[in-house]
């Protein structure tokens, strides 16, 4: 288990390193001089050759690299082109606010969607069955936007049970505030796990070894939960792993139509300025979130289901 | 005489399909006595998985009971409710199931497993992994207490049919029912495993149901033989009976048909011609009909009921009926 985990955190860390080159040669790729957009049209050639020295841009490009390599090790991503401040910690100040949304937005939608899933496998084709796919159907068939407008009219102006905008301050506070952004982002992906548990339970509960466990006079509560739930599980967290990427992005309309803080609004509203260095540095952040998240579904899988240890 | 252990009387079983109602088991019917070893066969497809599954009322959903009553231990299991069953299984009846790759859970621990089917005791974990270990090593698994911690795929097949053997005889049940229990086996763990559950036999003494399609496998283990054929008893008798003196004409074909049966080298094996009848279809007269060489009129007109063929031995054949003495 040890040395799985130690291999896939090495594949992660390749992955990454892949990915974040091939960012910084597409950035470098595009037409027009970063220098010529920070200082403005009217620089003096000696303004902008000095700042081209200072950002290293005269170096040859596997020097920039290196050099950019080296300052991200030391957790150097840049300085903001218009307040002078570090990225990086511009970067760390929003990503908790982003954290707190995703993973409210998971935990309660796997909770959810893994409940609707196992009950409706266990009951097939019964009323609940039916009930539970028209309304996974229907949460999967919302669009998030819509969900998230609508929830804000209803439960924020009309019944005022949930503050509209910010973050709060507090444990408790910040749980209020994540309430309705968690719950837009997150309903369709209780449908969507819903679908999948039921599809894989179903598939699992046919499956020789269940027999046994019902031969054998196991409680059926005990061999669905535990029996059954554990290898149907494996397909979701897997899900999970990857939809991590698909919440980040989901998290960017969350947090404008929220009027929240987090790494999504950063990022909108660095791309309107033109401020590349804090865009590069959330969208690294991002992608670190990303190639983590579908190591850690790697490695949870690899607990649950010893035979996936055997590969890689 | 004492009442047989499992008494399966008229038992017929439809299972509905997309093609109509296809008519899995037809008035099955035999008995079980205490100690006793009593052998299956039949071709794959017979109803032998049905018959089981039916002894534990674990059958499909589209499956549907028509008739019969299955008598165990003075209790019709037909009638009894999902919770009397419940406390049946695994404790009053064990089964070891075909292939033993399939049949235990592939992410769960076999010591955790083995534990889990001990739910009914009350006796702390530490003696119920004890009874795991005691139970390995009663069915020649070296090293228990670290197999233990293993997964099934760290097996081999045969060391997971011991297993599975373990497992069911961890309760000492009343009735063990082993489901084609060495047909995923080489030969040479066939003749081990045969020899482990004959002595497992004896030490523990409870009645065994065992199917298979393997001929010298029966004849080696048990005393007693059911043959069956799309669904239907034809024939059963002692094994020296069923085996020196068949007297069902399909009987007869299934042991020409057993490669250890053929004395001359042949450039091909003999098989019975034909094929096992639809059986969504309603049949009239003999099951066999299509397949038998030695039809005669009666055969398509009505099915034949069992005769008394010998001591202990009874067909449904019409051939038989003649040299019935009015």
């Amino acid at each position: 288990m040890i040395k799985y985990m130690i291999r896939r955190l090495a594949l992660a860390a390749l992955i990454l390193f892949v990915a974040v080159t091939a960012m910084f040669l597409m950035i470098r790729a595009v037409p027009g001089d970063p220098v010529q957009i920070m200082l403005g049209p009217r620089a003096t050639p000696e303004l902008q050759a000095s700042l081209t020295a200072a950002l290293g841009l005269d170096q040859p490009i596997w020097k920039q690299l290196v050099i950019f390599y080296s300052k991200m090790m030391q957790g150097d991503l840049g300085v903001d082109v218009f307040s002078g401040r570090s990225v990086t910690q511009i970067v760390m100040q929003q990503l908790p606010y982003t954290l707190e949304l995703i993973f409210a937005s998971i935990i309660w939608s796997a909770l959810l969607g893994v409940i609707f899933g196992a009950y409706a496998a266990a009951n097939p084709n019964t009323f609940w069955d039916r009930m539970i796919a028209f309304v996974s159907v229907s949460f999967i068939a919302a669009p998030a936007f819509v969900i998230a407008l609508l929830s804000l009219l209803v439960f924020a102006v009309q019944l005022r049970w949930f503050p509209a905008i910010g973050v709060g301050e507090g444990f408790w506070s910040r749980l209020h505030h994540v309430v309705l952004p968690a719950f837009a982002i997150g309903l369709s992906w209780v449908g969507y796990i819903a679908r999948l548990v039921r599809a894989s339970m179903l598939e699992v509960l046919g499956e020789h070894h269940i027999r046994t466990a019902r031969a054998f006079g196991l409680a059926e509560r005990r061999i669905i939960m535990v029996y059954a739930l554990r290898i149907a599980i494996l397909p979701v967290i897997t899900v999970i792993g990857v939809g991590m990427g698909f919440l980040l992005s989901a998290a960017v309309f969350a947090e404008i139509v929220f009027a929240r803080p987090g790494l999504g609004k950063l990022v909108i509203d660095s791309i309107t300025t033109r401020n590349y260095p804090v865009v590069m540095g959330a969208v690294l952040v991002s992608t670190g979130l990303f190639v983590l998240s579908t190591a850690i579904s790697d490695i949870v899988n690899a607990w649950l289901d010893p035979r996936s240890r055997q590969s890689l | 005489m004492t009442a047989p252990l499992l008494q399966i009387d008229g038992v017929t079983i439809d299972y509905n399909t997309k093609k109509g109602n296809l008519r899995a088991l037809r008035d099955i019917s035999f008995d079980v006595n205490k100690g006793e070893i009593v052998g299956i066969v039949g071709e794959s497809g017979c109803g032998k998985s049905t018959l089981i599954s039916t002894i534990l009322q674990l059958l499909p959903q589209n499956a549907e009971w028509k008739k019969g009553a299955i008598n165990f231990k003075g209790k019709n299991l037909i009638a009894c409710s999902e919770k009397e069953m419940r406390d049946m299984r695994g404790k009053d009846i064990s089964v070891i199931f075909q292939d033993p790759m399939q049949s235990l859970n592939p992410v769960i621990t076999i010591g955790r497993q083995m534990v889990d089917i001990q739910h009914r005791s009350t006796s702390p974990y530490v003696e119920k992994w004890q009874k795991a270990i005691d139970m390995l090593s009663m069915v020649g698994i070296a090293d228990a207490e670290t197999r233990l911690k293993q997964h099934p795929f760290e097996f081999s097949g045969g060391m997971l049919q011991r297993i599975a053997i373990a497992m069911a005889l961890m309760s000492r049940p009343d009735l063990l029912i082993a489901d084609e229990p060495t047909t995923a086996l080489d030969a040479t763990l066939e003749v081990e495993i045969i020899k482990r559950l004959k002595d497992l036999h004896k030490e523990m003494g409870c009645s065994i149901l065992f199917i298979s399609h393997h001929l010298g496998v029966i004849a080696e283990l048990c005393q007693r033989v059911v043959v069956m054929y799309a669904g239907s008893v034809v024939e059963f008798g002692s094994v020296d009976e069923i085996f020196f003196n068949p007297k069902h004409p399909y009987t007869r074909r299934l042991i020409e048909c057993d490669p250890g049966h053929i004395k001359e080298r042949a450039k091909r094996l003999p098989t019975i011609p034909g094929e096992i009848p639809d059986l969504t279809e309603a049949l009239e007269g003999c099951i066999f009909q299509e397949r038998c060489s030695e039809i005669i009129a009666k055969c398509k007109i009505s099915t034949p009921h069992f005769v008394s063929v010998g001591q202990n031995h009874q067909a449904a054949c019409w051939l038989n009926h003649n040299q019935e003495p009015e």
